[in-house]
């Protein structure tokens, strides 16, 4: 693909470096350090900038990276190349521990849980025996391959920057796949994710494994290039400086890693040599610039380097269109089921001491439309959570094609085929509407994180980016395809949910003031468009304000008034209903 | 005589969507007036920006001075008073210190004189003083954020939708208890979804429809407005027969 | 297991626990009013202590100068900040504020130096120079990002402790110091021996949280502050600047970080870095107590005391291990008692 070429180019310009002549051995030391930088940065880049996780805590998987070859190989004789492996997988196991505690914490109660095990963990390293206390482990064996050592920052300068860009092809490939659409959406809250079948815990913690794997393959080749390792470099300290780096870079780009720890090295190194100089003082001045520094960033440019860099180049945001002939297999319907799609029996919620839905009972039949109206507060957007999962009822049941779903969670309801639309629009905003609608055909996707990497998972991608281009052609923005979700108009991106909503292949749209925001031409292809979906096979179940657009519409109407249903029928029968009209609709129509 | 407040030409915009494009509204003083539309219209969005909660771009003068300099906090000082729509009490807060922090830019003399003016209106506020605000049910809440706003002083109180999920009841007197204020000399600007219990308590109303007034003109005459009628009266989305 | 051995090692926990107390509610203070993770208390710790060290032993503390170079720099937002409508009385007031108050604080700090202040001179100093670099702090860093959100305000309170613990070894130097105690005499009750020092941190501990729960409960001041804590837009619609809150949120952590600091310095020798490691502690009791509750706090900050004092004697090398590990047990409970839930209204 093109955007694979600035890699290559990026590549070969990296392999050309140590060839230049007269290049100072010095500056390879450097660049030697940014890839051992830009591999972590990388791996906080997934994390905390794409995924929303902040750690304070990569150094310590570098450290596990880095003392588990230095053990094996100093102590017990290890060849560095078998310890490689089992480096990555002590960094991966100890991520899967800590993570599985701290993917779970909500809010700023991650980060401060990074802070802590981080510390932790240094204070066990520079404590334990066998890992050589505060004088950590000496002679570590350098890397060879054949009878070429590398012993020096020249030779072994090859080893990192290959795993630097291969890593980074890697993160990109998982950015840009099914998975990686899954681990975008996580920032933006789990609801919507999992309303579309992703178990966003496992998410979360795929990319936690993913940044301490990065992380450990740095302590690895750090040992192998210092052949020491103390734990100093992995301290709350260094856990602090990579997340720096990866702010300076700009934290929601795989490339503003590599940029950032290029920037934080080589100004480290520059502060270090010349600060003394103009202040007179000894210890650590550069931290001082540094913490300044990091203030000013976020007041001056929150985004970072990279944003602003890319912005200065004509970069084209082409984004090619997907070939909408390819095909996913449709939804297998049980032929004569039953007519009954969703059954609502005596639904109940209650939270504290407010009935929000109160003993609710209705049904929605195959290939009919059916409108939830009633007043604000009176329980509407709590029965579609209900059915949807999202709250567990307090009593009642809720059942599917005649089976009870009860406390099914939501990424099981989407298997059933039930799919909805938010009445707060919940898109990724800096996502096109395409890879937006591709996440609501999530479940019908098999490739896991691992074939995305390795670009195994093409074919899978293509019908999935294939599907969502059909459900945009189909609900008309086809224009917008490749625009970002966050630069349409409130109306245009609800439309953008009932797309991906449609690429769930369903039985029953729930759909939540679909039409709120639409101009009255809008309001009208909307409505033809839900009749012939109608009229394919597929029920409706939709709350409207829009009394005009809900009476034309519907098949039937249930009218919720304080978490109760107050009346049930066609639209006819309930304009006239006395209830109704002194609950609801105020003057009789 | 310049009206109370002014706004010229404004425009909001969330993030790259314009919601609210060039409004010019006025309220005079002692008066009700009243912005009616659907959900998403922008209604909401102008009231933040006319508080200060959101930047907008235009003219904001109110009592003959532009705002655009001021915070919030400051607009208050002024006498500006917005009851938000969700609120915002100190709910772990009991009722009587809700109230008196809603005086803390007016003197306590004054301050002592709000409380009681805010304990007449409403009675059910004084009964219910050392209650937490967030045990209080949905309309003494609504009373309550009222109550706070009051005891700011305030010239020109914005209420956005103050019968958002209360009981048709509960509707009835928080609108008699609008009257009141405007005949106790205190101007309102009222945004409502229930268009017919608005029209029929405010002096002049605008109609909003994605993110521009429509039409606007004396209260009773939109109430007749036959498009009004169609659009928002005929089918409403409160409970109206409140009134 | 020896009773005097426990009953020491509970009395030293206690003692350490209570000032971690101090910090734990400082921190929940603070980020319930502006919601920053003070992670540079820890900084206000070590500056008061060594400010107060340095005083007592005639060495001119490097902080004096510090606070009057933050004020130049808060004078010099504060004037760009209000330069489209320049308010002559707000800028005086900003500038006495700013730069006469830290200019006659260095002025007397320069004076007491020469001769070797007595006790209560060094902790006024202390305190109040510590106190202008907190409120500086919040003028300088945070008030502008007042608007972000606490993942970015945490970052930046990061990059705030490196800078200031940078600074702290520039005015400090790598060599520990020790101050003089504020209450020499001790008297002995069974085996037990009270050191004067330990009644005053306990006196001030107990004070201090009387005092808060007066300030809150009772003044319109402390009120406002819960309010903004509370609900930040709603208090802004009540009239109540953030900022206010701000700086007052600050001002009560960085005088209970320079404290406690004064505090302990008697008892252990300070080095420009203890200050983080104590504040972490601190931190430990306030996650405990959600970062919301204050009685919570209290007694996790006691508890933290009691199990780093054990640790510190059956396993001194694990110490601080064993009390960060502590942290994990705790966001696993806190994590699985209230999931969060996204709002979704009708």
């Amino acid at each position: 693909m093109n955007d694979r070429l600035p890699i290559l180019f990026f590549a070969l310009v990296m392999a050309a470096i140590p060839f230049i002549p007269g290049m100072p051995p010095f500056w390879i030391v450097l660049l030697d350090n940014i890839g051992l930088a830009a591999l972590v940065a990388m791996g906080l880049v997934l994390l905390t900038g794409v995924g929303g996780l902040t750690s304070f805590g990569q150094a310590a998987f570098v450290g596990f990276g880095a003392y588990t070859t230095a053990v094996l190989s100093a102590t017990y004789g290890v060849s560095p190349w078998l310890t490689l492996p089992l480096s990555l997988i002590v960094s991966g196991v100890f991520a899967v521990l800590l993570g599985l505690i701290t993917v779970r914490l909500s809010g700023h109660y991650l980060p401060l849980g990074t802070l802590a095990w981080g510390l932790g963990l240094f204070y066990l390293f520079s404590k334990l025996e066998f890992l050589g206390r505060n004088d950590g482990i000496s002679a570590i064996p350098p890397l060879s391959i054949g009878g070429y050592r590398m012993l020096d920052p020249a030779s072994i300068y090859f080893a990192i920057w290959v795993a630097v860009v291969l890593s980074a092809l890697l993160t990109v490939n998982l950015l840009d796949s099914r998975t990686g659409r899954a681990i975008r959406a996580l920032r933006r809250g789990h609801i919507a994710a999992e309303a579309f079948g992703v178990h966003t815990p496992r998410a979360k913690l795929l990319v936690f494994i993913h940044a301490a794997v990065l992380a450990g393959l740095s302590g690895w080749l750090y040992a192998h290039l210092q052949r020491a390792v103390n734990p100093t470099p992995f301290g709350a300290q260094a856990g602090i400086e990579y997340l720096f780096i990866a702010v300076v870079g700009g934290a929601g780009y795989v490339w503003g890693g590599v940029l950032g720890a290029a920037i934080v090295v080589i100004l480290k190194e520059v502060l270090q040599s010349y600060l003394p100089l103009i202040l007179h003082g000894s210890g650590q001045l550069e931290t001082i610039v540094f913490g300044i520094m990091l203030v000013a960033l976020l007041q001056l440019a929150p985004a970072g380097v990279w944003p602003w860099l890319t912005s200065l180049l004509p970069l084209r945001t082409n984004g090619k269109a997907p070939d909408t002939s390819l095909l996913l297999p449709a939804r297998i319907r049980a032929a004569g089921a039953s007519e009954v799609l969703l059954q609502v029996d005596k639904a109940r919620k209650q939270f504290g001491g407010v009935i929000a839905v109160n003993n609710v009972s209705f049904d929605v039949q195959t290939r009919e439309i059916v409108a939830l109206i009633g007043p604000n507060g009176a329980g509407k957007s709590t029965t579609f959570n209900l059915i949807t999962g999202v709250l567990t009822a307090t009593a009642g049941s809720i059942s599917v094609l005649g089976r009870k779903v009860d406390n099914a969670p939501p990424q099981e309801i989407v298997k059933l085929g039930i799919s909805r639309t938010f009445q707060h629009v919940k898109l990724v905003p800096d996502m096109t509407v395409l890879e937006n609608v591709a996440i609501g055909a999530h479940l019908r996707g098999q490739s896991g994180p691992i074939a995305s990497m390795l670009r195994l998972d093409r074919a899978d991608e293509a019908r999935l980016l294939a599907e969502a281009a059909r459900q945009i052609e189909r609900v008309g923005l086809a224009d917008q395809m490749h625009q970002l979700a966050g630069s349409l108009s409130l109306g245009q991106q609800r439309i953008v949910e009932i797309a991906r909503a449609l690429c769930v292949d369903p039985m029953l749209l729930l759909l939540d003031e679909p039409a709120a925001g639409l101009r009255h031409m809008e309001k009208q292809r909307l409505a033809a468009l839900l009749r012939q979906l109608r009229d394919g096979g597929m029920s409706v179940l939709l709350v409207e304000h829009d009394m005009g657009f809900v009476m034309d519409l519907a098949d039937r109407v249930v009218v919720l008034d304080f978490g109760t249903k107050i009346a049930e029928g066609t639209p006819a029968t309930i304009k006239s209903n006395p209830e109704v009209i002194k609950a609801y609709l105020g003057v009789a129509a | 005589m310049s009206a109370l407040l002014a706004v010229t030409d404004a425009h909001v915009a969330y993030g790259k969507v314009e919601a609210v494009r060039s409004v010019s509204l006025e309220v005079g003083a002692n008066e009700i007036v009243t912005i009616i539309g659907a959900n998403g219209a922008g209604k909401t969005t102008l009231l933040s920006a006319i508080m200060g909660i959101l930047p907008l771009k235009g003219r904001v003068a109110f009592a003959g001075q532009d705002l655009a300099r001021l915070d919030i906090e400051d607009r208050v000082a002024r006498g500006l008073g917005l009851v938000p729509e969700h609120r915002e009490l100190f709910v772990t807060m009991n009722v009587e210190d809700n109230l008196e922090l809603g005086a803390f830019r007016v003197e306590k003399a004054r301050a002592k004189a709000s409380m009681e003016r805010v304990y007449t209106l409403f009675p059910r506020l004084k009964e219910r003083r050392k209650q937490l605000a967030g045990t209080l049910s949905g309309g003494e809440q609504q009373m309550l954020a009222m109550g706070r706003a009051l005891m700011g002083a305030p010239k020109l109180l914005m209420l956005d939708e103050p019968s958002l999920g209360l009981a048709p009841i509960i509707v009835a007197d928080i609108f008699r208890i609008v009257t009141e204020l405007r005949a106790a000399g205190v101007s309102v600007l009222l945004v409502e979804q229930n268009a017919q219990a608005a029209l029929k308590i405010a002096d002049h109303a605008y109609v909003m429809e994605l993110g521009e007034f429509v039409l606007k003109g004396p209260a009773a005459e939109i109430a007749a407005n036959e498009r009004v009628a169609a659009s928002y009266l005929g089918f409403q989305h409160e409970a109206a027969s409140a009134l | 297991m020896n009773t005097t051995i426990m009953l020491f090692l509970i009395q030293d926990g206690i003692t350490n626990g209570a000032i971690y107390a101090l910090l734990g509610l400082a921190l929940v203070l603070v980020f319930a009013v502006t919601r920053v993770i003070l992670i540079p208390q820890g900084e206000f710790v070590t500056y008061g202590a060594l400010t107060y060290a340095s005083l007592a032993s005639g060495q001119m503390p490097g902080t004096a100068k510090l606070a009057l170079a933050m004020g130049v720099v808060a004078f010099a937002l504060d004037v760009f900040a209000g330069r489209k409508s320049l308010h002559v009385r707000l800028i005086a007031r900003s500038f006495l504020a700013n730069i006469v108050l830290p200019g006659i604080v260095l002025a007397l700090t320069l004076y007491f130096v020469a001769q070797k202040p007595p006790v209560a001179v060094s902790i006024a100093l202390s305190l109040v120079i510590v106190a202008m670099i907190g409120l500086s702090l919040y003028r300088i860093v945070f008030q502008p990002l007042a608007h972000t959100s606490v993942l970015v305000l945490l970052i930046a309170s990061v990059g705030c402790h490196l800078a200031l613990q940078g600074l702290g070894l520039l005015f400090f130097g790598a060599e520990g110091q020790r101050g003089p105690a504020v209450l020499s005499t001790a008297f002995t009750a069974g085996s037990l021996r009270f050191t004067g020092q330990s009644i005053t941190v306990y006196g001030i501990t107990i004070a201090f949280i009387v005092g808060l729960w007066l300030f809150f409960g009772w003044t319109l001041y402390g009120k406002a502050l819960r309010a903004t804590a509370v609900n930040r837009l709603g208090a802004r619609l009540a009239g109540i600047r953030t900022t206010l809150s701000g700086q007052i949120a600050f001002l009560l952590a960085s005088v209970i970080g320079a404290l406690s600091g004064i505090l302990i310095v008697p008892i252990t020798t300070l080095y420009y870095d203890t200050g983080f490691l104590i504040g972490i502690k601190g931190f430990i009791a306030a996650i405990i107590g959600g970062l919301v509750s204050y009685p919570l706090t209290a007694i996790a900050a006691l508890v933290v005391g009691t199990v780093e004092a054990f640790s510190s004697f059956y396993a001194s090398n694990y110490k601080e291990v064993i009390v960060f590990m502590l942290l994990i047990p705790v966001l696993l409970l806190r994590s699985l008692a209230a999931p969060a839930v996204e709002e979704e209204k009708d």
